[in-house]
């Protein structure tokens, strides 16, 4: 998922009684499956725990952009190359649904961008990792889009219905990137000997930090059940990745590539997936900012983002004028 | 000469691949997210007539060649381009220029083209005038917002004009290929299109506070591919080094 690690007020979560009128209102509102929306009454820590989810799956979607950015200038064909540049496209809108649905909780798009630009606020893990071959480009629709949508098909349902509609339009297009990365993978997968060995390798460098989307196991925590009684997390972290394990196990045998664990198999007397947790010491480095393109991400977006002071400024001092203008002439 | 026809629609399907790779290369380092998206729909669109064009062009030649094969496998000599569209990105000024020096030309000379003779060629010269109606409308507004933004804005985009200006004339230009589809119908002379270009890039550059260039020299050697830049064969090297290394791929 997009959002990990997202911490809420760190207070177990207060039961009706315990609450005065307006929150037991908000929570009565939230248990029978009502929305709440901007102009509502809210606790402050909902407020600013969902700034904070909702600013991290913005930033995701931005700093998303540039793995896969990474190849479209060498993308094979010209059709590989637009699929590619439309699903890049459609990250960025997300990443501008997503700001505005912050925006509603009374934050600006420019003070989260400043927090991702000076490290303060977090992206997705999965985002740190290089993509070196084409075939990282199957791999990420795959099981990139292919675990974010474990978790935003759930929160198409969430309390806050800026962000509930956000995520319904982010569905649609998050699962047709699923099926593009799946078929790089199938054309991989079944070309030339070079091409399936990239898809292999391709497999083996994103399984685990694609379950590391999910977040350590969350089953204990304080945070997590606060953001389940708020409904702005709708299942657990090991739910969601047991869910993406089962879908994606029988799809990776399809393509005939090997899942790079050897526990990884369906357990008759559960009916799931057997799986290994993936390195949680690597995801824990990765948080810390060691990921192996941690330092590259953060540069380009600041580079982006200085190189493009004088545009937004031309831009604004442009308007500015244009309005002085209409007003000296009515 | 080759086919004076295979050669034309060359013309075409290289200037929207080549301009549209480069509008590609800004995928993710926008100034704003708006920018991003508005980037990757210029792209998308150039990307789609280039497989319109190069698409004809092969089955003009007849020697099985398609559009990705043209687009992959040709060296800088065969690239019929102009030189504007080789040009580096440079900053967001200079590509927006890039952009609107190029949606000029390209509107109007589409528009021409709807009135074809041929059939195919005025079909997407229909479909493709939407999209750069679109494209002008941008970088028109752009090139006046930012001409006439902020000092440095101003002179950044005074700077993108000047380094550009001498590749406006090349677009211009009537060759052996040109009187061959004049004398066909197929399309018109483009010097024919220039006093109209004159007189909106005037009334743009004044609304944008800019100043044109005094000399028109005109650099050459793009649209019959005698001389392209140094930036081409770099370019080329990304864009076809998947197929080149694994030519026995399919993707
Ligand atoms: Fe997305
Ligand atoms: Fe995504
Ligand atoms: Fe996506």
């Amino acid at each position: 998922m997009y959002a990990q690690m997202i911490k809420s007020t760190g207070q177990g979560v207060k039961s009706l009684d315990e609450m005065e009128p307006e929150e037991r209102a908000f929570q009565e509102r939230i248990n029978a499956g009502g929305k709440i929306e901007p102009k509502d009454w809210m606790p402050e820590g909902y407020r600013k725990n969902l700034i904070r989810q909702i600013g991290q799956h913005a930033h995701s979607e931005i700093v998303g952009q540039l793995p896969e950015g990474n190849w479209i200038t060498r993308a094979p064909t010209l059709e590989r190359k637009a699929i590619l540049l439309a699903k890049v496209q459609d990250e960025a809108g997300h990443g501008l649904y997503l700001y505005c649905a912050a925006e509603t909780l009374g934050v600006t798009r420019d003070e989260l961008t400043r927090d991702l630009l000076s490290g303060k606020m977090k992206y997705s893990s999965i985002f740190n990792y290089p993509t070196l071959t084409w075939a990282d480009m199957g791999a990420v629709g795959w099981l990139v889009d292919g675990a974010a949508i474990m978790n935003q098909v759930p929160l198409q349902r969430t309390s806050y219905g800026p962000y509930a509609r956000a995520m319904v339009r982010i569905c649609k297009e998050e699962s047709f990137h699923q099926r593009q990365g799946f078929d790089i993978m199938m054309k991989m997968a079944n070309g030339t000997e070079a091409q399936r060995k990239m898809a292999q390798d391709a497999l083996n460098r994103f399984w685990g930090p694609a379950l590391m989307m999910f977040g350590p196991s969350d089953a204990d925590s304080v945070h997590s059940a606060q953001s389940m009684a708020w409904k702005i997390k709708m299942n657990s972290n090991d739910e969601l990745r047991q869910k993406f394990v089962d879908l994606t196990a029988p799809q990776a045998e399809y393509l005939g590539l090997t899942i790079p664990d050897e526990t990884c198999k369906l357990n008759p007397d559960t009916g799931h997936y057997d799986f290994a947790q993936p390195d949680w010491d690597e995801f824990f480095d990765v948080l810390r900012g060691n990921g192996p393109c941690n330092t590259d991400r953060l540069e380009a977006r600041n580079k982006a983002w200085d190189d493009g002071a004088w545009v937004r400024e031309g831009l604004m001092a442009h308007a500015a004028k244009k309005r002085a203008a209409k007003l000296a002439a009515e | 000469m080759s086919d004076p026809l295979f050669e034309f629609l060359c013309r075409l399907g290289d200037n929207t691949l080549v301009l549209g790779h480069r509008v590609s290369e800004w995928c993710g380092v926008a100034p704003v997210l708006e920018e991003d998206i508005a980037l990757a729909n210029v792209a998308l669109d150039l990307i789609g007539q280039t497989q319109l064009w190069l698409g004809l062009a092969g089955e003009v030649e007849g020697q099985g060649r398609d559009a990705d094969r043209l687009a992959f496998h040709r060296d800088v000599w065969d690239f019929r381009n102009v030189l504007l569209v080789e040009q580096p990105n440079g900053d967001f000024g200079q590509t927006m220029m890039r952009q609107f020096l190029f949606d000029s030309w390209h509107l109007s000379y589409l528009k021409a083209l709807m009135s074809s003779s041929n059939e195919q060629i005025a079909a997407i010269a229909e479909k493709s005038v939407k999209e750069v109606t679109y494209h002008l409308e941008r970088s028109t507004d752009t090139v006046i917002g930012l001409g006439d933004g902020t000092e440095e804005s101003h002179d950044r985009m005074q700077k993108a004009l000047d380094r550009l200006y001498p590749y406006v004339g090349e677009m211009f230009l009537s060759d052996d290929v040109d009187a061959a589809m004049v004398a066909q119908g197929i399309a018109p002379d483009p010097t024919t299109l220039r006093p109209a270009f004159d007189a909106h890039l005037a009334q743009v550059l004044g609304e944008a506070t800019l100043t044109k260039p005094a000399d028109d020299f005109a650099h050459k050697g793009g649209k019959t591919g005698a001389r392209h830049s140094e930036h081409l064969g770099h370019m080329l090297t990304q864009m076809q080094w998947l197929q080149r290394a694994y030519p026995d791929a399919t993707w």
